[in-house]
């Protein structure tokens, strides 16, 4: 028998989609029923109770945690949130129930081991509930209370050799994706640079110093699939500066048919007999591929390595040699001044370990920038707003580049600084107003 | 419930204490195949959707099952996961960055065992355990926040809403009928953990009411200069109340100049704006964060408010299915829904898909909505 009565919730329950309020409910009665005989360190019952006050929140249209609350494992500024509910005398097995990230590995893989230990863990000192993954990437274990904490980062660090992420304003914990470890489009080793940076950053990721968070997130290849240039303040963007490999066989065996394109992506309906010069050719957005006869032509000088033609004819179009990053800054959510994407401050760097440009030449002068000049809350996005591109580009000591722009400016308004104009801003009235009279 | 302890000692919590070792490495949990072949891939292919075949260099190949999940699990959910990888991958499976699952085999006699498997899953109440699906031309897995089940700030719930959807568009989960991928996503309020800013479809809860102010407990909970500080549009300023003549430090509204962020309540649990009417949902349309083909794009409102209608937000997904069928049915081949927006123009897309324009949709906040007007003579009727 539950022990709220959920009559909304259970309208989730149908349908096909996998159902969370179905997985609440069977984590809810496995933990009533204690088969293993758990000594739960948190209320037994804190899921009936979530599904409760979830519940109350349906009927209400408003949400019952309360904004309030500072908890953290000691020397820590982030990693863990406080949260209350505030209708604990209703749903006092999540009175407290307290938010930990835990520091996802690169690529999210896993072995059984690893997630039956966090999940054992979890049981006996948590609410067994999680997110796989948050938003930023973590793995967040939701609802346990003030005293597991301490408990928790105890066993994590000393049983399972594993650190907390970052909250607050610090680093938060950096993401990537797939990369080369199964992805033939990666130009450079995704999982290996988020994991050097995560560790050689790790004072920044857990104790907050900076004017706001700060986020990493790595793409191997210009199509984003951590969408990176939205959603972090530097994303690393794999590129290559070379030619494109072409295979002018398999470019002939995707117009004859014997290779499927887009690598069967559209495979759910008849879009016609593959026209190549309809489909790759004539959408190529800088018009730099042709054909000659039977072989496909790049003017690679001219490409924009978009990554469509690629897409289409993974099997033809391989990424080139000479390969790098790009490195785009400033990217965020609209709060405060509206939404930005990221903008290109570093064309192209090399990204081999230990990264050690990339850490002195990029990340750390645009950190000292921001943490002299930016305000309380203000992510570097809006500071380069405020400050502008320029004084970015001085920071980082780069020569100015017509790439980074998408255009040049369309109004005159030329802040000339003194320093730049022959002579210097001091004049003298008096000589002025010998051959100007008053 | 006798507190156990693990062996931290608050007396001396600085004794054995580890710190600062960040993440496990990631290729510790590589399966064999992975870890053999990284960086020499060679090229991919969906099988079916759902099912992708990874071929590398030296001729070995992965298959990848992948599955869509809630991203809210149960220990006892991830528990029946790690069964699943036990039983046919080895002991290794992985998550995509969308939330859904992936089961790697090293060979395709095991795919189909694989699948069965997973079909068979299913949750008391009905629903499919691990719908396999989420490739190719289709509709992903929506990304979402925390929303009622975790978050102080939400003006929706985010695993309800994204239930329902996910519901609605199930086939299409399943199948890859679509110009281009879609990608749909759900924040809960403005903060927008994650990057709803720039989805195909973006489902993201908004209230409508400026905040209440708890002018009682104000001064005691919060920074004044602060709240004050956090208002984008300076619709917050320092005022003096009386209550139970008792005069108190606190703040005003200018209730015509906010927008409804939440940003003071983030500085000030006193200013709190949650309310049943007032809270609901914005649809926003058209972005994208690939480069390819076009630049990465915001999405735009193309809806400017749905009411919350707990349980199954029934306008919500229909508003989406019938910008999505739109979509299927107007847009050519590898064209994502913002491009195809911009192709036939937006008094188009709004016609097409069958949605109103209202004053609400003119952008109006700073210099940014000036470059949304129009200033050209080309428009159509
Ligand atoms: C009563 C207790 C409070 C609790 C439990 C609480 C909880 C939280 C939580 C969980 C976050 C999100 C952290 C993250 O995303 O990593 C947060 C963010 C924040 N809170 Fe509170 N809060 C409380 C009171 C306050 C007060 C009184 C203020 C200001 C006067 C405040 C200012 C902020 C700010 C500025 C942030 C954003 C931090 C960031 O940049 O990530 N909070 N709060
Ligand atoms: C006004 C300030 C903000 C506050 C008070 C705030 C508060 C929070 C809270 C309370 C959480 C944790 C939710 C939970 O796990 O229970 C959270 C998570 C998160 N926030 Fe914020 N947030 C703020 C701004 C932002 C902004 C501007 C962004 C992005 C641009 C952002 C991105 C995230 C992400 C990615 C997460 C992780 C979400 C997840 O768990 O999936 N936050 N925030
Ligand atoms: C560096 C300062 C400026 C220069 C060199 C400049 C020069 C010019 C020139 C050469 C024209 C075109 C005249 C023509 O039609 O042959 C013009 C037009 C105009 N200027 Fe300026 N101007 C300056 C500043 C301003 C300012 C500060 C204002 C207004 C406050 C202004 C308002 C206008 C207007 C309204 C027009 C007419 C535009 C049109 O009819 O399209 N100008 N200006
Ligand atoms: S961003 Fe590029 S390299 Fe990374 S997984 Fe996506 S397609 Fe592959
Ligand atoms: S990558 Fe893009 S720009 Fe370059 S040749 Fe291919 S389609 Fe053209
Ligand atoms: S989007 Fe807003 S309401 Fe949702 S989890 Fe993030 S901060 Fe909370
Ligand atoms: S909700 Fe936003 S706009 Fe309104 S008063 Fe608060 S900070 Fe200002």
């Amino acid at each position: 028998m539950a022990k709220h009565e959920t009559p909304m919730l259970d309208q989730l329950e149908s349908g096909p989609w996998p159902s969370f309020v179905s997985d609440l409910k069977q984590q809810a009665e496995k933990r009533a029923k204690n088969a293993e005989g758990i000594e739960f360190q948190v209320p037994q019952d804190a899921v009936e109770d979530l599904l409760g006050v979830l519940e109350l929140s349906y009927k209400h249209g408003r949400t019952h945690w309360k904004h309030g609350g500072i908890v953290g494992v000691f020397g820590y500024g982030g990693g863990v949130i406080g949260r209350y509910c505030d209708q604990p005398q209703m749903f006092p097995g999540v009175a407290h129930f307290h938010t930990m990230r835990i520091n996802q590995p690169g690529g999210k893989f896993y072995t059984t081991k690893f997630l039956r230990d966090l999940c054992d863990l979890w049981d006996f000192r948590g609410s067994g509930i999680t997110n796989m993954h948050g938003s930023t990437g973590d793995i967040i274990f939701l609802g346990t209370t003030t005293p597991q904490l301490e408990e928790i980062f105890y066993e994590l660090t000393h049983k399972l050799d594993q650190d907390l992420g970052g909250s607050g304003s610090n680093l938060r914990t950096p993401a990537d994706c797939i990369g080369q470890a199964r992805c033939e489009y990666a130009c450079y080793d995704t999982q290996a640079l988020c994991y050097d940076l995560t560790n050689e950053y790790q004072d920044e990721l857990h104790r907050p110093a900076f004017p706001y968070k700060f986020k990493f997130k790595f793409d191997g290849c210009p199509n984003c699939c951590v969408a990176s240039i939205a959603r972090s303040d530097l994303s690393f963007i794999g590129t290559w500066k070379d030619d494109i490999k072409i295979d002018q066989a398999a470019v002939q065996a995707y117009i004859g048919g014997e290779i499927v394109p887009n690598a069967g992506a559209h495979s759910g309906r008849d879009w016609g007999k593959f026209d190549i010069q309809k489909e790759v050719i004539d959408l190529c957005p800088t018009g730099c591929m042709a054909m000659d006869g039977k072989t496909l032509k790049i003017n690679n000088r001219e490409c924009t390595r978009c990554m469509h033609c690629i897409n289409v004819m993974p099997r033809a179009l391989r990424i080139g040699d000479e390969r790098g990053v790009s490195i785009l800054a400033g990217a965020k959510a609209p709060i405060l001044d509206g939404a930005q994407m990221g903008t290109l401050v570093v064309p192209f760097i090399e990204c081999e370990p230990p990264y050690t440009k990339i850490k002195e030449e990029v990340i750390e002068p645009l950190w000292d920038w921001w943490m002299e000049e930016g305000k309380n809350r203000e992510r570097l996005g809006e500071l380069m707003k405020r400050q502008g591109l320029q004084k970015v580009i001085e920071v980082l000591g780069v020569d100015p580049d017509p790439r980074m722009v998408q255009e040049p400016r369309s109004n005159p308004y030329i802040f000339w600084k003194e320093e730049e104009v022959e002579g210097g801003w001091e004049r003298d009235i008096n000589e002025f107003r010998k051959h100007h009279l008053r | 419930m006798a507190f156990i302890s693990s062996g931290y000692n608050p007396e001396k919590p600085m004794e054995d204490r580890i710190t600062d070792i960040g993440p496990r490495k990631y290729d510790e949990f590589y399966p064999p195949v992975i870890a053999k072949n990284k960086g020499k891939w060679l090229y991919h292919e969906y099988l079916q959707p759902g099912v992708l075949v990874h071929v590398a260099e030296s001729g070995d190949e992965v298959y990848t099952v992948r599955c869509g999940g809630a991203r809210l699990m149960s220990t006892s959910h991830i528990r029946e996961i790690c069964e699943i990888a036990d039983k046919h991958c080895g002991g290794h499976v992985r998550w995509t960055t969308r939330n859904n699952i992936e089961f790697m085999v090293d060979n395709k006699s095991k795919v189909q065992p694989l699948l069965d498997d997973l079909a068979g899953r299913k949750f008391k109440g009905g629903s499919f355990k691990f719908p396999v699906g989420g490739t190719g031309a289709g509709v992903s897995n929506i990304v979402h926040t925390q929303g009622w089940i975790h978050c102080h700030t939400p003006a929706t719930d985010a695993s309800g809403p994204v239930k329902a959807v996910m519901d609605e568009v199930f086939a299409d989960f399943q199948q890859h009928r679509m110009p281009a991928h879609v990608r749909v996503s759900l924040a809960c309020c403005l903060n927008m953990c994650g990057a709803v800013h720039c989805s195909d479809i973006a489902i993201l809860g908004y209230h409508r009411k400026p905040p209440m102010l708890d002018h009682e407990y104000l001064d005691k909970m919060c920074e004044i200069p602060l709240a004050i500080a956090a208002c984008p549009t300076a619709a917050i300023k320092p005022a003096k109340v009386e209550i139970n003549g008792q005069k108190l430090n606190s703040v005003a509204v200018n209730n015509e100049r906010c927008m409804f962020c939440g940003n003071c309540y983030t500085m000030c649990p006193s200013m709190p704006l949650a309310d049943t009417e007032g809270d609901g949902i914005v649809i926003m349309a058209g972005g994208k964060v690939s480069n390819r083909i076009s630049a990465p794009k915001f999405s735009k409102v193309v809806v400017a408010f749905i009411p919350n209608e707990a349980p199954r937000w029934p306008k919500t997904a229909e508003t989406i299915k019938q910008m999505i069928e739109a979509y299927a049915k107007d847009a050519r081949k590898y064209e994502r829904l913002g491009e195809w927006a911009e192709r036939i123009g937006w008094e188009r897309f709004f016609e097409k898909c069958e949605l109103d324009f209202t004053h609400h949709l003119i952008d109006d906040f700073r210099d940014p909505a000036y470059y949304t007007w129009r200033q050209t003579t080309q428009f159509k009727f």
